[in-house]
């Protein structure tokens, strides 16, 4: 898949949630969109990610 | 014969030039066409000129066309119609709040729940004599007194994902300045979701001491544009300071503008 602009191999199918988990992305401090599409948190368990899919994850940091 | 525009009115003069015209006096700034003028120059027809006297307090109808002196016309003109939301009145948001005022952004809408502390005063912009006052309202009192001309609302309220909507559903531009990684999330979140015709300019990263040059904006999402250096967390042994807060809230502010004039390249 497409991940914040570059490809990501995929090597399995893996629902968002545990694909936030994979890559240490704390699920309560993220903003997804897939495919265009910005997905609410109580989502995250039901999407699972293809190759043909395009996400970009934004993860926040503190500070303001 | 120049017709142009003097503080503002329309006047006729038979002189070609601008100090043959208005004569350069010691104490006096000449603006034209929003660019400040120090050799003699040729008049134009519809040439908007504001001749200033230093040290003096103009009339209050005079006040503000001279304070948009330095503006570009067409400019002006779009800000003074516009209106932004700004999410938390810390460092970010203070300072973003201020730089709109100073461009001329109609309508502004701070919120905040907070009152200023000692803590806030190396890099928020607030004054001892704020101490213990809601942030709304010593923000407001600044703007005031920066820019009289445009109208301030204030909101005292923490932010959660029941009320953002219902906040900012009347904004088409809503700046993220809020302070914890959690509620930044939650606030872009809700919005993206409830409000798909708005923009949000957000902040991520900008604690520290780290070069100013890695703090960026990039457009994340298709209403999501994303400034600072998206790494540096403000954290024990790295905390926020004025200036990088103030390069990010520096980026923020010009995200907005940007938009504001229809430029979405960030």
């Amino acid at each position: 898949m497409k991940l914040n602009g570059k490809q990501f191999p995929l090597p399995e199918a893996v629902t968002i949630s545990d694909f936030l988990k994979s890559q240490n992305y704390p699920d309560d401090k993220v903003a997804v969109e897939l495919n265009g599409e910005i997905i609410s948190r109580t989502k995250f368990k039901n999407i699972t990610l293809k190759d043909s899919d395009e996400v970009e994850i934004v993860c926040f940091v503190g500070g303001g | 014969m120049p017709s142009v525009f003097l503080n503002g009115k329309r006047v006729n003069t038979s002189e070609k030039t601008l100090f043959s015209a208005f004569p350069k006096k010691e104490n006096t700034i000449a603006i034209l066409n929003g660019f400040q003028i120090s050799e003699d120059i040729e008049l134009n027809n519809d040439d908007s000129i504001y001749i200033i006297q230093k040290g003096i307090l103009p009339p209050r109808d005079e006040l503000e066309a001279m304070m948009s002196a330095r503006h570009t016309p067409a400019v002006h003109k779009i800000l003074k119609k516009s209106k932004v939301a700004v999410a938390g009145l810390g460092g970010l948001g203070s300072n973003i709040a201020i730089s709109l005022a100073r461009i001329g952004v109609g309508k502004l809408f701070l919120v905040d729940f907070d009152i200023v502390e000692p803590s806030n005063l190396n890099r928020q912009s607030y004054y001892i004599k704020h101490l213990g006052m809601f942030k709304t309202e010593a923000l407001k009192e600044q703007l005031n007194d920066i820019n009289p001309f445009i109208e301030v609302k204030t909101k005292n309220i923490k932010i959660s994902e029941e009320n953002a909507v219902n906040l900012f559903k009347d904004y088409e531009i809503v700046c993220e300045a809020l302070d914890n990684p959690a509620s930044k999330a939650m606030l872009v979140n809700t919005l993206l979701i409830n409000l798909p015709k708005t923009k949000i300019i957000s902040a991520s990263g900008m604690a520290g001491f780290e070069s100013s040059n890695t703090i960026k904006t990039e457009k994340k999402m298709k209403n999501l544009y994303l400034c600072g250096d998206y790494t540096t967390p403000a954290e024990p042994g790295s905390g926020l300071m004025a200036p990088r807060v103030m390069v990010c809230a520096g980026h923020q502010a010009n995200m907005i503008l940007r938009l504001l004039l229809g430029i979405e390249k960030p």
